[in-house]
């Protein structure tokens, strides 16, 4: 029952990239554990000049998924990342606050 | 995801309907399904669960890997009637997250003074809700006693599906409503859906109480709002 209407809105912004024929990539929280800062369906929006708005872990973990945006953008294959403090990725990318996610991050075609 | 998929949902979302997004995580394929159309029957069950619990879920369906992404809505609340009550529950619906309109056109009631900081339309419903319709993740109050007022809005409540229809009055006053609405053809099952007298029974005395059990019966009403309709089709 957030009330987020004056946080730009990641998926209008996917679409509105798109038509301006930017790459784009969608990357959605689908599994948290712990103390995760953003909730499961969160949204993170990447074009292939690494440009992005939204967030998957009020960021922490954003580098991290922009660089792998690159990737999935050029192959057309989504990817499930994750981020965890059991993971070594985790302290390299800073997610200190204890949690885990799950990231899945596609293409979007069209 | 293709494109078509984020502007169907884009459109629902714009639209005010609820949507699910299934995503098939061994294919990478991704569906928009919205609310009120038919599901894939394979889907239909983890579908309608993740648009009744709102919750976003991870799933397994005939050995396929899926998250189900969900956008409701945010939900409102619009009250008929610039009452004493609607400035409590002006006060208290953003604390439990719902935007709030009041509408009232009797100007001396519907003043800036009186209700600063929120949405206020001083004119009849009948000219705002044309441009500004009501719709199934909205709850309608109509707080005012007069026929005049309260009668349009409850019965446009009605047909639009609002999750919540509450009208303030006494029994006698109900019973007479109720009278009006037979008689204008409103259906008994539509009738019967209109909470009378309105808020839950706490034995509010003051306004500020009976707003705060209007606000507690409409809470109620949402998260069991699947409950409802499931006993309209039994």
């Amino acid at each position: 029952m957030t009330n987020e209407a004056n946080i730009r809105d990641p998926l209008e912004i996917a679409e509105a990239w798109h038509g301006q024929g930017r790459a784009v990539a969608l990357a959605t929280v689908i599994e948290t554990w712990g103390s995760a800062p953003r909730p499961v369906g969160s949204h993170l929006v990447i074009d292939g000049e690494g440009n992005f708005e939204g967030s998957v872990s009020g960021g922490c973990v954003e580098g991290a998924v922009v660089g792998e945006a690159a990737n999935v953008i050029a192959s057309g294959v989504p990817r499930i990342l994750e981020f965890g403090v059991a993971d070594e990725t985790a302290w390299r990318v800073g997610l200190s606050c204890g949690g885990r996610i799950r990231v899945y991050l596609e293409r979007i075609d069209g | 995801m293709q494109l078509s998929t984020l502007e169907k949902l884009n459109e629902a979302r714009t639209a005010r309907r609820a949507a699910v997004v299934v995503n098939d995580l061994s294919s990478g394929r991704a569906e928009a399904f919205i609310e009120g159309e038919p599901f894939p029957a394979e889907w239909d069950a983890a579908i309608s669960e993740t648009l009744r619990s709102a919750r976003p879920a991870l799933a397994t369906v005939n050995e396929r890997s899926l998250f189900l992404n969900v956008y409701l809505p945010p939900p409102r609340i619009v009250v008929v009637g610039a009452v004493h009550i609607s400035q409590a529950l002006a006060r208290l619906a953003p604390i439990a997250g719902f935007d709030l309109t009041i509408i009232d056109p009797r100007t001396a009631f519907a003043t800036v003074e009186r209700f600063q900081g929120i949405e206020l339309l001083a004119d009849w419903a009948e000219d705002v809700l044309p441009t500004r319709p009501l719709d199934r993740y909205t709850a309608l109050a109509a707080v005012t006693h007069d026929p005049k007022i309260d009668d349009y809005p409850i019965r446009a409540a009605l047909d639009a599906g609002c999750f919540y229809v509450g009208a303030l009055g006494s029994r006698k006053t109900h019973a007479a409503r109720v009278e009006r609405l037979r008689a204008a053809g409103v259906p008994e099952e539509a009738i019967g859906r209109i909470r009378a007298p309105i808020g839950l029974n706490i034995g509010a005395a003051s306004p500020a109480e009976i707003a705060v059990a209007v606000l507690a019966e409409i809470i109620g009403a949402f998260r069991h709002r699947d409950r409802g309709e499931q006993e309209r089709v039994a």
